[in-house]
């Protein structure tokens, strides 16, 4: 089957799709974006996680067929700009400035997971960061510099928003 | 493979009465597993995602509708003060993209003994609405279930919704697993009271071929409960009707040896987690009174 979909803003499609195979698959192996890892394929890892129509999701438990007509976001659409002037999103700074980006295998979905929980939340208690990034696993590891990135990601982007904000009522006094 | 794309109910019905093998798929969460490695090979998938009617959350006849495609998070966002026991469940359901996507509908469907979603509805004797192109019926959860994911659904059939009560008494929800997210139950229960009627509600999961409920522990506890007038004077429940109730929900199961856990030991915990739901259960119950007066 034909499917058409927009993916980091861009409309997309892809032909002679298997009906069974897994959004991850057509991310990865039809469009060419091999952020989203493939580790698990049951929804326990997590490392493929990406937005679909703003919601994170296993996208190894979506059908193809299923995103159809529909919005993802993958790591590679985090952020902004693009070419030379792409800017990393303060999410993915904060990973690489804390040392939570080991090997890397967990890091795109931790990113959306990170991404959509500070959207929510801004100021996320220790355990609700915990609970929100309970379905992504890093294998490297343990999780404080995740955590550290998490809670600096939180700070940064704060700070963003509040700059943004004085720019807007005319400067900071 | 073909893929169906209904996106109305009466159209799904229309595929489904055409299309008996195919397979419905909303969340994907068991679904996908299956095909991803190679368990399963359907003839036709039918994508229930794009049919509104089941994203619903309604009201009927005093009672919550819920549409069979509301995933976890919604339950836990919108219905927590009205089903509390089956957004606690929800809660402990894999992670948050799991969450996301899972719904009632394919929990059900899927009748795993180990489903979350089934031991609070069976406590809160919850019913399930299920459609055909011959028609609708409505079955209790208590008897849904046939067996190890067998339902009484037949191949023309869809779950379209669950109906259950908006809670009037305190309800609880206990999982045991290795750890907090992603695990299947080794052994689960549910506990809903009914003051209103006298009635204690039970839900066991992971812990018989079907999920099922503790119905001697049920009749024994409201019973006691009633004897002594302990819903109305809300005393602290004694040691031994505690003791006694989580004999009785022990007695009610029939679980296996397997990989998650030994049958004795599903038999233990069940004890423990009735006495223990029950216990917080009471005290809800006792506390709202002291609020009140």
């Amino acid at each position: 089957m034909r499917i058409e979909l927009t993916v980091n803003g861009t409309s997309r499609d892809a032909d002679d799709v298997w009906p069974g195979e897994s959004l991850l698959y057509l991310l990865r192996e039809r469009l060419g974006l091999p952020g989203s890892k493939n580790a698990c394929e049951q929804g326990e890892c997590g490392s493929c996680t990406v937005y679909l129509d703003g919601t994170p999701v296993c996208s190894c438990l979506v059908a193809a067929g299923q995103a159809a007509g529909r919005e993802v976001t993958t790591v590679e659409g985090i952020g902004s700009g693009a070419g030379e002037d792409r800017e990393l999103d303060p999410v993915q700074r904060a990973f690489v400035e804390n040392g939570a980006v080991q090997c890397g295998f967990c890091t795109p979905g931790l990113i959306v997971s990170t991404h959509d929980l500070l959207e929510r939340n801004p100021r996320p208690t220790d355990p609700e960061i915990r609970e929100a990034l309970a379905g992504n696993l890093c294998r490297c590891t343990g999780y404080e510099k995740i955590l550290d990135a998490v809670r600096s990601a939180g700070e940064a982007r704060l700070d963003t928003v509040r700059s943004t904000s004085a720019e807007r009522t005319g400067g900071s006094r | 493979m073909d893929f169906h794309v209904p996106t109305s109910w009466d159209q799904a019905l229309a595929v489904k009465a055409g299309h008996p093998d195919a397979v419905p798929v909303a969340g994907g969460t068991d679904v996908m597993v299956e095909l991803n490695f190679d368990r399963r090979r359907p003839p036709a998938l039918l994508d229930l995602t794009r049919v509104p009617e089941l994203a619903a959350v309604d009201r009927v006849d005093g009672r919550i509708r819920l549409g069979a495609g509301v995933p976890y998070t919604r339950m836990i966002t919108e219905l927590g003060a009205e089903l509390p026991g089956l957004a606690m469940a929800a809660r402990t359901v894999g992670s948050p993209q799991i969450r996301n996507r899972g719904t009632a509908g394919g929990n059900l469907g899927s009748a795993s003994p180990a489903g979350d979603c089934h031991p609070p509805l069976l406590a809160s004797g919850a019913e399930v609405e299920i459609a055909s192109v011959r028609g609708v019926r409505r079955v209790p959860v208590a008897e849904f279930f046939t067996g190890p994911k067998r339902s009484v659904l037949e191949p023309d059939e869809l779950i379209a919704a669950v109906h259950v009560a908006p809670a009037t008494g305190p309800q609880q929800f206990a999982k045991i697993g290795p750890r907090n997210a992603m695990v299947i139950a080794v052994t689960a229960f549910a506990l809903a009271l009914h003051p209103e009627r006298g009635r204690v509600g039970t839900g066991i999961g992971s812990a018989a071929p079907t999920p099922r409920r503790a119905l001697d522990a049920e009749d024994f506890l409201s019973g006691e409960l009633s004897a002594a007038g302990l819903w109305e004077s809300r005393a602290p429940l004694p040691e031994s009707l505690v003791t006694e109730f989580g004999n009785r929900v022990r007695a009610a199961a029939s679980p296996i040896d397997d990989v998650r856990g030994s049958a004795d030991y599903r038999r233990h915990v069940l004890a423990v987690l009735a006495r223990r739901t029950l216990t917080w259960a009471w005290e809800a119950h006792r506390s709202t009174e002291k609020r009140a007066a």
